[in-house]
């Protein structure tokens, strides 16, 4: 069977093939890699260990004891080619509360300055969109959010902070997200949330998963 | 049941197993042994299931205390202690084992017949120390804990002796081509795959900062972040590669030239810094057959 015209195979490393379902970050092609994801974590496949999902692309790691690369892709090609059919479950619209700028939010001030607004300017237009959670990575429960306004797109910190504290939440490029954990990090911080974005005791241990829609509202802490 | 004392912790020791697979759409990654031909002969030796979960020692080992007893093996880098490596020992009663320094790599395991008992995070005992996950509480042992032993045991204690060369870890690791090994020009491919790089100060569970010739990139190396494997060998703006190790971010942004073999992974874990390591490309189906070759190795011995 032929794999569809816009899936890219590439084997990363020996154990493991990088699926590219696109060449572009857009709903369309999060959303074919959102049903390849729920395909693959429902009909597990022989020999396939963990997924790695991300923008465009799925990796797949493998025993490569069990099986090659080309059998991998074989195995594939009939569920990237029901992929249109799969009906996925309604995204969750999950509401994070945030307190913008202050001492919570520390890049707030200059990123509002490069593009000659105030920091409730910012605000109100970070607050006023609907983001997409595109998928979880970088660590546990990072969710990298697309769908920021244009105007609001700026670039990470030429030099990343060496921690960032639980809750911040930052822009990079087109992109917002919120830290889990206190990592190291070239996010812009513009605030924080009270919110516990992951907690590995509880399930789901992760507040969002991939495909979720996502809201920030205004708070004081 | 029986009870492992933490007298003195070491540098780093963290209880690991084989990893957890699974995590990778949350974000988290596989983590386990650094060296797991180590931790698996290690298991092998007492009598244990491959994947047992042991305690990894880094660079400096610790004081145990074996109130009730114990069959331990150690397995790995040669630290100095008074005890032989790779044989399985009977420790009575009331014991301690003392193990310092390293003499050869980085890491040394300490095997315990029956395995470290831990609460399962995922399915796996493996620390994942940069989320606090896994292990004994998500971290590095401290001087005071305790740690319980536990009865997963497959069969008896083996006959101990050192293990086939071919199993010791390697300085020329082979690698594969990395998805972005066509970004690179000729000549930076020449200069990875021709001069020895150092490893830095930077290196962990996370992944190893290395040292040497810089490298260039086509187009100034901006591509679409996806998910990144085990070994991988990105080259952020700068040129110093990175190997990616196993408490790696699950995803990366930059391009990778090459990644490690799966069958050369262990070695990556014995590396230490100020190692000057060198690269070996080899082809997929080379790659397959070295770790073939390895399996067959690790299931022969003991």
């Amino acid at each position: 069977m032929k794999p569809p015209d816009w899936v890219r195979f590439v084997p990363a490393s020996d154990q493991s093939l990088l699926v590219t379902v696109g060449e572009e970050i857009a709903p369309s092609v999060h959303e074919r890699l959102r049903k390849l994801l729920y395909l693959l974590e429902k009909e597990r496949l022989p020999a396939v260990g963990n997924l790695h999902p991300a923008y465009c692309s799925l990796l797949i790691r493998f025993n490569s004891l069990a099986t090659t690369h080309e059998e991998l892709e074989g195995d594939l090609a009939p569920l990237l080619a029901r992929l249109e059919e799969v009906a996925l479950p309604e995204p969750r619209e999950i509401e994070i509360p945030l307190h913008y700028g202050g001492e919570f939010g520390p890049d707030m001030a200059e990123l509002a300055e490069m593009h000659s607004m105030t920091p409730a300017q910012v605000a109100e237009m970070h607050s006023s969109a609907v983001y997409t959670a595109y998928f979880l990575g970088f660590t546990p429960g990072f969710a990298y959010l697309g769908g920021l306004p244009e105007a609001l797109a700026t670039p990470r910190l030429p030099v990343p902070r060496r921690s960032v504290p639980v809750g911040s939440v930052g822009i990079a490029g087109n992109q917002t997200g919120i830290y889990p954990s206190s990592t190291a990090g070239g996010w812009r911080l513009i605030g924080r949330t009270p919110v516990p974005l992951f907690r590995p005791a509880e399930q789901p241990m992760s507040l969002l998963a991939v495909g979720d829609r996502v809201r920030f509202r205004p708070i004081c802490l | 049941m029986p009870l492992i004392h933490i007298e003195k912790p070491g540098l780093f020791t963290t209880v690991q197993d084989l990893g957890r697979p699974g995590g990778g759409p949350l974000g988290i990654s596989a983590s386990g042994a650094a060296d797991p031909i180590a931790l698996r002969l290690g298991n092998r030796l007492v009598g244990n299931p491959e994947g047992a979960a042991a305690l990894e020692m880094t660079l400096l080992g610790g004081t145990f205390g074996f109130p009730d007893g114990a069959v331990i093996a150690l397995a790995g880098s040669d630290f100095e202690t008074e005890i032989p490596l790779w044989n399985p020992i009977r420790i009575p009663p009331g014991a301690t084992l003392r193990v310092g320094p390293t003499r050869s790599g980085a890491r040394c395991y300490l095997a315990v017949r029956g395995g470290i008992a831990v609460e399962l995070f995922l399915g796996s005992a493996s620390t994942h120390v940069l989320s606090g996950l896994g292990g004994h509480e998500g971290r590095a042992l401290r001087k005071g804990d305790v740690l319980r032993i536990g009865d997963s045991t497959v069969g008896p204690v083996r006959q101990g002796g050192p293990p086939p060369s071919a199993l010791a870890p390697r300085k020329v690791l082979r690698v594969t081509n990395g998805p972005q090994a066509d970004w690179f020009p000729e000549a930076s491919r020449t200069i990875f795959y021709n001069s020895g790089y150092r490893v830095t100060e930077e290196a962990n569970r996370m992944g190893l900062r290395l040292g040497g010739a810089a490298l260039t990139v086509r187009s100034g190396g901006h591509m679409i972040t996806e998910g990144v494997p085990l070994g991988a060998i990105q080259v952020p703006a700068g040129g110093q590669p990175i190997i990616l190790f196993v408490e790696q971010q699950t995803t990366g942004g930059y391009p990778k030239i090459a990644n490690v073999i799966a069958a050369d992974v262990a070695s990556v874990g014995q590396l230490r810094p100020r190692d000057e390591v060198r690269f070996e490309r080899v082809d997929l189906a080379t790659a397959r057959r070295l770790l073939q070759q390895q399996e067959d190795l690790i299931r022969e011995a003991y």
